[in-house]
């Protein structure tokens, strides 16, 4: 009893404590969903934004507010916010340095991963399709200011973001890059692709490169300076 | 049988004949108004198209400044806004009266009378100075290539003999008549308020039909296909600011936030379409005018028995989800700066409402007010839809209705069901 009296107390001080005036304490209306501190819901729809280029997180909230993107608890939410408010708290993720999550077992043959690793690494110029690693660096983590890292993320969100950029559901602005990409990739190639990202460690710097080392290869709205 | 011929043929004829009047009568209603003698002010006629919130439904998402294009749902199907820019596509050619004809007497430049989306109640009461300012200010704007979308109202209501026959009930083309009991300033607020701002657009309280009471009827009622209730603004209880200081109202109309009263949800989009954008004078004159509305108590349900069980599962997810920010009182919780942060839900009207519709729609879906000058960084909330199912809402959002002292009715699943069936319909 005493005990309970106790926790009630110490609930009720913290409760009168002022809420910190902070990027963190606002920015808990989105890890209600995108996980503790951003680092990705459990059930592998809510992705990860820690650590991700402020760049990219500001694009993909405006491609949110302004309908390329459409789900809609998220576009709601957001909808009253401004573009700079929204930069801040692009800005706010993209400083968290925080650890990933381990890499997820791949069901796989070793054949079709190799296929996989081909595409990311070289891509197909038969099919004038870019490897992956042009644009998000050599060790998949992203490149600054705008392209997101590949690694540390779900299947399943992977493919579900390439399932959206072929139907539409996920666009950019024009040129969108990615949309043409997920176009030209069958089905095969999206599974082994993704079962092969998500299934990479990270390497031991998790970062995003600050610049690419060669232009990218595809036109892309969201990289344009 | 010769004879029943005769008359079907002559119902046939009338009926036409009284179709065809209706018709002629609301597509050509009188109008001697002159136009405005002065020539037309950009600047004024920016400031009233933000004031009168144009963009606000005539600018798709994400799409061109009033290119039209954004679906507006109604409970008879769903109606886009037209381009206004001047564009061939949008009011290229469009004159001055033209205008005038749109705004003052609901009706298209090729004679076709607009749906009633376009709020002509409130349009009507424009005058022809503030109309000519706007014609000329849209003319000035960049021309973008939108061509309109046919509206998808379910028959008849999209045709013309039905929108000759809800005008023919629901509206007369006027203008706004001062009251003489009031001052300059109240009057002011009454013209922006009934006219361009169109406040009853949402606030009117409307039949089956879609009809209200005319330009100041704030009765409030539920916005179909949209889910958010608006809130009666003659009940204090409701949404009415008779009660408030005329300091926070003008605040909370530039803001969105005062004194932690925050515009939530279609509110918060007019604060940030509309409102916020409104000069000193104007804001004083609209919050003198809402302060004075008189005062109508919106019907309640009767108290039942709370449901014990239902409390009970309301109260612990109380603790486990709302506590930590609402405080385990409701009493709300402030920042370092002393400034509200997390609302009080002791006392919040948004609590206890008639209509448990808005509490809801926050629960499941979160949201953040709007992010103004004056408030530029609003804390949020987070959407509860994937932890909760609709016996969790329901039991919470009795339990906030029911706790504090509050004294609100009971909501049940299938009210939950029925609010969400509401905000679905098209």
């Amino acid at each position: 009893m005493k005990a309970a009296w106790l926790l009630l107390l110490a609930a009720s001080l913290a409760c009168a404590q002022p809420v910190p005036d902070t990027l963190a304490q606002r920015a808990q209306a989105c890890t209600g969903c995108h996980g503790k501190e951003g680092r990705a819901a459990p059930d592998g729809y809510y992705p990860r934004l820690a650590g991700k280029p402020a760049g990219y997180l500001y694009n993909q909230l405006l491609n949110f507010r302004d309908g390329r993107r459409d789900y809609g608890l998220m576009s709601e939410l957001i909808a009253p916010l401004s573009d700079a408010y929204l930069k801040e708290l692009a800005g706010h993720f993209a400083s968290l340095d925080l650890p990933y999550p381990p890499p997820q077992p791949t069901t796989l043959p070793a054949a079709e991963l190799a296929r996989a690793e081909q595409l990311i690494r070289r891509g197909d110029a038969g099919r004038k399709l870019p490897a992956c690693a042009a644009c998000h660096g050599e060790r998949l983590t992203g490149a600054q200011p705008v392209v997101p890292g590949l690694l540390g993320l779900s299947r399943d969100y992977l493919n579900g973001q390439l399932g959206a950029w072929r139907s539409g559901q996920r666009r950019a602005q024009s040129p969108d890059c990615m949309a043409q990409i997920a176009r030209a990739l069958t089905d095969t190639e999206i599974n082994a692709i993704t079962q092969f990202l998500a299934s990479r460690p990270l390497p031991a710097d998790t970062h995003p490169v600050a610049a690419l080392p060669a232009p990218a290869p595809v036109a892309c709205a969201g990289m344009a300076p | 049988m010769k004879r029943w011929g005769i008359a079907l043929a002559l119902v046939a004829v009338l009926g036409t004949g009284a179709a065809l009047g209706l018709l002629a009568w609301q597509r050509h209603l009188p109008d001697d108004t002159p136009a405005s003698r002065t020539a037309p002010d950009l600047r004024r006629g920016a400031y009233l198209a933000a004031v009168g919130n144009c963009a606000g439904c005539h600018t798709a998402r994400g799409g061109a400044l009033l290119a039209g294009g954004r679906p507006i749902p109604t409970p008879f199907g769903t109606v886009f806004s037209p381009n206004l820019t001047p564009d061939p596509t949008g009011l290229a050619g469009w004159s001055a009266d033209d205008f005038w004809a749109a705004l003052h007497l609901g009706r298209s430049r090729d004679g076709r009378l607009l749906v009633p989306a376009h709020p002509v109640s409130n349009t009507t009461l424009v005058t022809r100075e503030d109309a000519d300012d706007l014609h000329a200010w849209l003319q000035s704007q960049t021309a973008v290539a939108a061509p309109n979308r046919a509206h998808e109202l379910r028959w008849p209501y999209g045709t013309q003999l039905a929108l000759a026959a809800w005008r023919a009930v629901n509206f007369r083309p006027g203008s706004y008549q001062p009251d003489p009991t009031q001052d300059a300033v109240w009057n002011r607020g009454a013209y922006l308020a009934q006219g361009l701002t169109h406040c009853s657009a949402c606030h009117a309280a409307r039949d089956a039909l879609g009809g209200d009471r005319g330009p100041a009827d704030f009765r409030g009622g539920l916005l179909a296909g949209v889910g958010w209730v608006a809130p009666s603004l003659h009940d204090p209880a409701e949404a009415g600011v008779q009660r408030w200081s005329d300091d926070t109202l003008r605040r909370w109309l530039r803001d969105g936030h005062a004194d932690g009263h925050t515009a939530q949800g279609p509110m918060g989009e007019v604060v940030l379409g509309s409102t916020s954008a409104l000069n000193d004078a104007d804001l004083a004159a609209l919050s003198r005018y809402l302060r004075s509305l008189p005062e109508h108590t919106v019907e309640r349900a009767k108290m039942v028995q709370p449901d014990a069980r239902r409390r009970e599962r309301g109260a612990r997810l109380y603790q486990d989800h709302c506590a930590a920010c609402h405080g385990a009182q409701g009493e709300g919780r402030r920042d370092e700066s002393g400034a509200p942060a997390y609302p009080a839900l002791a006392g919040s009207r948004l609590v206890t409402q008639a209509s448990a519709a808005n509490l809801l729609r926050l629960i499941e879906r979160g949201g953040f007010g709007p992010a103004t000058p004056g408030h530029p960084r609003p804390y949020g909330m987070p959407p509860f839809a994937g932890l909760l199912d609709a016996e969790d809402l329901a039991a919470l959002a009795s339990h906030l209705r029911q706790s504090f002292g509050h004294k609100a009715g009971e909501v049940d699943a299938v009210e939950v069901a029925r609010l969400r069936a509401a905000a679905a319909k098209r």
